[in-house]
Parts: C-alpha cells; sequence; structure tokens
C-alpha cells in the first residue's frame, strides 16, 4: 500500500537551517547536511530544503548542502527557492536533488512548468503554492515568500499547474503557517481534489494530531513539517507511530 | 575480491550521481559509460533514467549506446534497469506511441488508469511475492520508493520477481537470468535500496 509521506522542510540561507514564524523572525537551528542526515536516520520519507537566501552565493552554498546531502542520504530529496530556469533545475538536479520546487518564478512565467517537464520529466517538477483565505471556499495565491498578493485564484493556479506538467503540488497555508495550530483542513482537502496529481500540506504542524487530520480530512498525500521536528519536540519515528495508530499506512524503515 | 566494476549508462538523462553514490555505499565501483567503447572489462551495466520514454529511447540512440545496451542485456550478460532502465527493456509505451524500446522483453508498458488515485505513483511503497537474488533476506515486508506513471506489463509472467499494487497490481520487478529490472529507486530507497544493490552486486 502506498505509504502516506513524511517530510521534514529545512529552510536555509547561507548554509544553515532557520525556521520562519509567519515567514518572518528567523531562528538558527542547525547545519543542514547533519539535520538531514538525523532525519534520514528516523526515517523520513522525504526532505525538502528551501533556500531563501536571495544572493547568487548564497546559491552556490545551496548546490554545495545538496551535493553533500545527497552523497550521504539516499532518499528523496526536494530543493526549491530561487529557481528561474530550466539550468538552475539542471544545476539542482546535477548536485543530487531528485525533485525541484517553483513558486514564484512559475507565477511569473508559467511556462517554466513545461519547460521543466520536458526536459527532466514532471515527477521532478513541484510546484509550490502559498494560500491565503480571501472569502469562503476561496483562496488568493501570494509570491516572494508571502509578501507579495497576486490575482490567481488558488484552486485555478494548481489546475493550470497540472495541465502545464506539475507533478506534485506543495500547498502551504499562510493562514495557518506558524500558529502551530494545525493545518488548513478546508484548503488542503479543496486542492486535492481539484488535481490528479500527489498534494504535499504545509504550515500549521504543532501536534501530531494534526499531520494525521491533514492528511485523513484534508485529504493529502503527504505531509510536510518543519518547527515540529527540528527542536526535538517530536521525532519523525513518533510521528509515524502517531500516523500508524491511527490507521494511516506509514513506512517502516527496513529492518524494524 | 576487489569490487566489482559497474557501467552505468550516461545518456544524459536521470539522476546518475545518486546511482553512482548509492552503488559506492553497497561496495561498487561505478564507471560512467558515455560511449560504446568504455564497454568493455566491465561486470555489469546499470541504466538508470528519469522522464519521459521517447526522451529516453532518443538519448540513447544519440549517444551510440541503444545497440551495446541492447546486445548486453538480450546477451544475458549481468544487467540492472532501474526506471526508465526497465521500461525501456519492453517492446513500445504508452506514453510515446510509435517509439520503439530496446524490446529485450516481450511486452509493453502502459499507463496507471486515471481515477481516484493520484498519478503519478510518488512515494513508498510496499513489495510483495519478491523472488530471486536481489531480494535475499529481505523482510516479509518491505517498501521502496517509486516516482512513475507508466508500468512494464510483460509478456512472460515467469520473470516476475517483485510485484506492488496501486490501484492494479503491477510488476514492480523481474528477473531473467543475470537481467534484472525494477521500477522503483534503489537510490533512493535508504537502506532498503542499499540492500537490493548490495544483493545485486553479490550476484556478480
Amino acid at each position: 500500500m502506498l505509504a502516506k509521506r513524511i517530510i521534514p522542510c529545512l529552510d536555509v540561507t547561507d548554509g544553515r537551517v532557520v525556521k520562519g514564524t509567519k515567514f518572518l523572525n528567523l531562528r538558527d537551528a542547525g547545519d543542514p547536511v547533519e539535520c538531514a542526515k538525523i532525519y534520514d536516520a528516523q526515517g523520513a520519507d522525504e526532505l525538502v530544503f528551501l533556500d531563501i537566501t536571495a544572493s547568487s552565493d548564497g546559491r552556490a552554498t545551496m548546490v554545495s548542502v545538496v551535493e553533500r546531502t545527497a552523497e550521504q542520504c539516499f532518499m528523496p530529496l526536494t530543493v526549491g527557492g530561487g529557481i528561474r530556469s530550466v539550468e538552475d533545475f539542471r544545476i539542482m538536479l546535477r548536485a543530487g536533488a531528485d525533485k525541484v520546487s517553483v513558486n514564484t518564478s512559475a507565477l511569473q512565467r508559467p511556462e517554466l512548468i513545461s519547460e521543466g517537464a520536458e526536459a527532466f520529466g514532471s515527477q521532478c517538477v513541484v510546484v509550490a503554492v502559498d494560500a491565503k483565505r480571501d472569502g469562503p471556499g476561496k483562496w488568493r495565491v501570494y509570491t516572494h515568500g508571502g509578501r507579495k498578493r497576486t490575482e490567481r485564484d488558488a484552486l485555478e493556479w494548481v489546475r493550470e499547474a497540472e495541465r502545464l506538467g506539475a507533478g506534485e503540488i506543495l500547498l502551504t497555508s499562510m493562514d495557518a503557517d506558524g500558529t502551530c495550530g494545525g493545518y488548513d483542513l478546508e484548503l488542503t482537502k479543496a486542492v486535492s481534489e481539484a488535481v490528479q496529481i500527489p498534494v504535499i500540506a504545509s504550515g500549521g504542524a504543532g501536534e501530531l494530531e494534526h499531520l494525521a487530520e491533514v492528511l485523513e480530512r484534508g485529504k493529502a498525500d503527504a505531509v510536510l513539517a518543519a518547527s515540529i521536528f527540528h527542536f526535538g519536540k517530536h521525532t519523525v519515528s513518533e510521528a509515524k507511530a502517531h500516523l500508524a495508530s491511527r490507521g494511516l499506512p506509514v513506512r517502516r524503515r527496513f529492518g524494524d | 575480491m576487489s569490487s566489482p566494476i559497474l557501467g552505468v549508462i550516461d545518456y544524459g538523462s536521470g539522476n546518475l550521481r545518486s546511482v553512482c553514490k548509492a552503488l559506492e555505499a553497497s561496495g561498487a565501483s561505478p564507471r560512467l559509460i558515455t560511449s560504446a567503447s568504455e564497454m568493455s572489462g566491465l561486470d555489469a551495466i546499470v541504466v538508470p533514467g528519469v522522464g519521459a520514454f521517447a526522451h529516453c529511447a532518443e538519448n540513447l540512440r544519440a549517444t551510440g549506446l541503444w545497440e551495446p545496451v541492447r546486445e548486453w542485456a538480450a546477451s544475458g550478460k549481468s544487467y540492472l534497469g532501474i526506471c526508465l532502465g526497465y521500461q525501456l527493456l519492453f517492446e513500445s509505451s504508452e506514453e510515446s506511441p510509435g517509439i520503439e524500446g530496446l524490446g529485450v522483453l516481450p511486452g509493453r508498458v502502459v499507463r496507471f488508469a486515471a481515477g481516484d488515485l493520484k498519478v503519478p505513483h510518488m512515494g513508498w511503497n510496499s513489495l510483495r511475492d519478491t523472488a530471486g537474488p536481489l531480494y535475499k533476506g529481505f523482510p516479509a515486508e518491505v517498501s521502496m520508493y517509486f516516482v512513475h506513471s507508466y508500468y512494464p506489463v510483460p509478456a512472460d509472467e515467469d520473470i516476475l520477481s517483485a510485484q506492488c499494487d496501486y490501484g492494479v497490481p503491477f510488476a514492480a520487478g523481474v528477473s531473467r537470468g543475470a537481467l534484472h529490472a525494477v521500477q522503483f529507486h534503489p537510490e533512493k530507497s535508504q537502506a532498503a535500496g542499499l540492500a537490493l544493490l548490495r544483493n545485486f552486486l553479490s550476484t556478480l
């Protein structure tokens, strides 16, 4: 049976892991490669590195972080942040990433999705969507790390992204992100039902039950979480044990 | 014994770096193969690949490796196909009508039917009915990492060495003599994947 995936996300700037609260107030939480190894050992199903550095120096640092991680962790790795061209895709995939996540640049130029899919396959194109509630059953897409409002409706945008060749949607609720009060179940369910491709829910996890809720009621295929794991509140193994106790399919580690 | 020399077929497709690193971690000495002349002295070849069937087939032809790889696989030498390197062994794919596969194994590659299931089939899924040297010593339940929208339907069911279920049962892997191929990604399947690669090396 296909397992529900638990994906720790590491926000990285200048080679260091940070976690933003509501996209602001960054706190340092260590070396990304060391973090990746810890999550690998805990049985995380995938890892996401989000490069929040704007500078080109930071970009080169990120490539090295991806290379060093891929040498030591034999697990799926997604890299996002600042990807603007097929060449950026190529650099990250060459470094050892399996998937590349695009957000602002795809909204500015949606063909980037189809170009990436044609060159490397849909399976490596993740479209990250930052959505904020804009009325009953309506969500608006934001860009630039949630700072800039667009004219796009979230459900319309994910359908377009799928049509252009996206292989997966990484959905962040800006309302829930950083609150630790749980994922936006209504948004996640609406997006998951709008597309045929897998949806990763992000933003709001504070307790293990939140993960179960969004996988069940929110119909997500995977959960992304940061703070809940970074500060040692819970391990990925504990999260899996909790999901299993709720009857959700999770992957057991080899030999366990 | 020195570590086996594996030729990883480099035809500009797929994440070769991950495959090579996983092979190294499993005890092999991988070598990137970009032309037919580099294929002598190898103990086995590994054919990775992600992306579209037609794209992979075109690239393999463009490098001049199509015929050498086909001959290698057809002659019963040690071969490990991963993902597209598995699908390419068959005759054709629904993904790319009119494009020929290597045709080493009879059968075709078909798409998961649209319905309630998300496509691509992405993530960790459990194998069942595993058989043969690649799965030696495996526990009853083992999961591997899959990312694909198409899967081969081998005409000869006797070659099935691993099955998986995603809406429908499908052939997650096949083995015929020294030829082995899998739909999942051992190089991304953590300890389970490395165990499978070590098992492959121990057949050499």
